[in-house]
């Protein structure tokens, strides 16, 4: 199925929540194949209101609650993808994949590979990742990297409402294991959303705010922050160049090498810990294709070591922020 | 204790000539294709690992014979035999085992991993009772498309340690999902016995957990076998959801490939027993006893099934091998 871009109009707002909701709702009336599973999410709408009216429109055939069994979720994931439907399952709380990583790495993600080419497995898999609610070590991480290592799925990371329906609408349009990583944080948040249905091409990078003097790379939610650094850091005259990969896996890094030739300094900003995530990689990267242009180390901005800590206080101090951003943007331009 | 089907039922005791003949040729075919494989293993001729079958070959061939070519099945790491008595072809198999490109994961998955959509077999797997699940989500699409085919899951008794069983279970139990689980308890898991991995004697009883009938039956009878699965894949087509069977068999190999039947796990006076309850050799006596087949015939199914054997052999010998400039092939799709 062809992916097309968005139309450039929209004429209304809308939630985080609810552009993830129409952008499924559009994608299950397109397609009698696309069925959802998971806990909660057909009686009660998801612990998010992601699923809110599903029911109504689609039904028990194609709305499903099931137990609190995410291996053999995803597992009917796979197998349902595997004979011909689009299975959307919902792992609620991204913290959740610990307990089903072999029905997402070894399964979904390798079937295809095993069988020759002779299926596809257009599983879809949705799920709350980021920290900001006071939910805690265990209800609040950001495993995109853990993911994006693996050959076989793609994973995509919505920064805001227009995003969170078009990816999700392509994800469920992909013939490829996808993981869609929604941010708690930003359920709530608006933005312009067209009415009618659209996909954002996987892989493909957004170039969210041009500027010539420093290239950011911000993954998820940080992709706002990244913009309201970039507000600050206008009014002193320095200008940065905001890239939003949208995808993590495939990551479209030639977006990213373009911007690095003409800004020569770069920093990436995930809010999953810096150690082994995807800014090493993404550094590493840009190193290998633009060492030549390149005016500074490439610094990364992440999480601290730490599982992600409860009180309000020490969540803030953990999650890299818009000030983050602008004092490394600072930092790298004192590089000369 | 678990709620026990009907089944062992003595009115379905008569089973048709044709029957007998075709759970024979696909035990037969396992066997064979199984022994062939050890000697090439021994030859040094196969790369990575072989988990083999014999033995069991009653299990394979009485649930198969009750499936249909569009009902789906997911295996274990121990897979060959399925995948032979689910129609997959001994060439694509053989290639696979030596890694050749007309494998049937065009040498990317080895013995592991063989699949074959066209027969609906869902795939050998490498990690223990990964595939329950997803003969959950395959019995699901067929429910949901409105066709009445069934998903079988085989597993072995290590299988029901791990989570994926008890969450397939009942998740097929509670969606009343056409799913029959086949629990193939050869004793051993890897080489720990029953006894030192669970404390019961039946795994069947783990069915009654999820409100599962289930069935016990002798997994060295083929026909037995044959008449739980015919009964439980009846039901599941009907709509009645899930239903367990475990069937006791062995395997006269050790876990993994051919040499050292003399293990400290296991007595050569145990692997003797069994192997004196041959499931071939039970068959092929009852057949000639009650004049269902002659000898002549039985020995015909032998000879035919070595010469397709030596054929496929020599087509995936001289197949060719995988080109590393398509190393990236099938990653992902599009």
């Amino acid at each position: 199925m062809t992916t097309t871009e968005a139309p450039a109009v929209a004429t209304r707002k809308l939630t985080y929540v609810k552009a993830f909701n129409e952008g499924l709702a559009q994608a299950m009336r397109e397609d009698e194949n696309v069925f959802v599973a998971g806990e909660d999410v057909a009686g009660y709408g998801g612990v998010f209101r992601m699923f809110d009216n599903l029911l109504d429109e689609f039904g028990p055939r194609r709305m499903i609650d099931t137990p609190i069994s995410e291996a053999a979720l995803v597992g009917l994931g796979v197998g349902a993808a595997a004979r011909g439907l689009r299975p959307v399952v919902d792992l609620m709380f991204m913290d959740f994949i610990g307990v089903c990583l072999d029905q997402i790495v070894n399964q979904a993600a390798k079937m295809k590979y095993m069988f020759g080419g002779a299926l596809s497995v257009p599983l879809t898999i949705t799920t709350a990742s980021g920290a900001g609610l006071g939910a805690a070590a265990q209800h609040s991480q950001s495993l995109e990297a853990w993911l994006a290592h693996v050959p076989g799925l793609k994973v995509v990371m919505p920064c805001d409402a227009y995003t969170a329906k078009g990816l999700t609408v392509s994800a469920i349009r992909d013939d490829n294991p996808v993981v869609v990583m929604l941010n708690k944080v930003l359920l709530g948040s608006t933005s312009e959303v067209p009415e009618e249905i659209y996909g954002i091409p996987l892989g493909r990078a957004h170039t969210a705010r041009q500027g010539s003097d420093v290239t950011v790379i911000a993954l998820g939610r940080m992709v706002g922050e990244a913009l309201a650094a970039a507000d600050e850091l206008a009014a002193e005259g320095v200008e940065i160049e905001v890239i939003d990969p949208r995808t993590v896996q495939p990551l479209d890094t030639e977006t990213m090498f373009a911007s690095v030739r003409r800004t020569n300094r770069v920093l990436v900003v995930h809010e999953a810990v810096t150690f082994g995530g995807l800014g090493a990689e993404i550094a590493a990267q840009i190193q290998d294709a633009a060492f030549d242009y390149l005016d500074a180390p490439v610094l990364r901005i992440g999480a601290p070591f730490s599982p992600v800590p409860f009180s309000p206080v020490l969540e803030k101090a953990y999650v890299p922020d818009r000030a983050r951003i602008a004092q490394g943007c600072r930092r790298l331009l004192e590089r000369s | 204790m678990a709620q026990r089907a009907s089944t062992a039922s003595k009115k379905s005791a008569q089973v048709s000539t044709q029957v007998i003949k075709d759970l024979h040729e696909r035990m037969v075919r396992i066997r064979l294709f199984e022994t062939e494989a050890g000697k090439l293993m021994e030859a040094g001729k196969l790369p990575g690992f072989l988990h083999l079958y014999v033995g069991q070959e009653a299990v394979a061939a009485g649930v198969m014979a009750a499936l249909r070519d569009d009902d789906q099945i997911t295996s274990t790491h121990r897979g060959h035999g399925h995948a032979v008595a689910k129609g997959v072809g001994f060439r694509e198999m053989y290639a696979e085992l030596y890694g050749r490109v007309t494998g049937a994961c065009l040498g990317r998955g080895g013995s592991m991993h063989i699949n074959d959509l066209t027969r609906g077999m869902l795939g050998a797997n490498g990690i223990v009772g990964a595939g329950v699940p997803i003969a959950v989500g395959a019995a699901f699409a067929a429910r949901y498309k409105g066709e009445d085919s069934v998903a079988v899951t085989f597993f072995g008794d290590g299988a029901t340690n791990i989570g994926t069983f008890h969450e397939g279970a009942n998740m097929a139990a509670i969606l009343g999902l056409p799913v029959v689980f086949v629990c193939e308890n050869n004793g051993y898991a890897e080489f720990t016995p029953q006894s030192g991995h669970m404390l019961l004697t039946d795994v069947a009883d783990r069915a009654a957990a999820y409100g599962m009938p289930s069935v016990i039956v002798d997994g060295m009878d083929a026909v037995a076998v044959h008449r739980a699965a015919t009964e439980a894949v009846a039901r599941a087509r009907s709509g009645a959801g899930p239903m367990m069977i475990e069937a006791k068999t062995y395997r006269y190999f050790d876990h993994q490939g051919v040499k050292g039947l003399r293990h400290p796990y296991r007595s050569d006076e145990e692997v003797a027993e069994w192997r004196a309850r041959d499931p071939i050799d039970l068959i092929e006596a009852r057949a000639v006893a009650d004049g269902t087949a002659t000898r002549a015939e039985l020995d015909d199914v032998w000879r035919r099934t070595r010469d397709e054997i030596a054929q496929a052999i020599a087509y995936a010998e001289a197949s060719p091998l995988p080109d590393p400039a398509d190393l990236l092939l099938n990653v992902y799709s599009g």
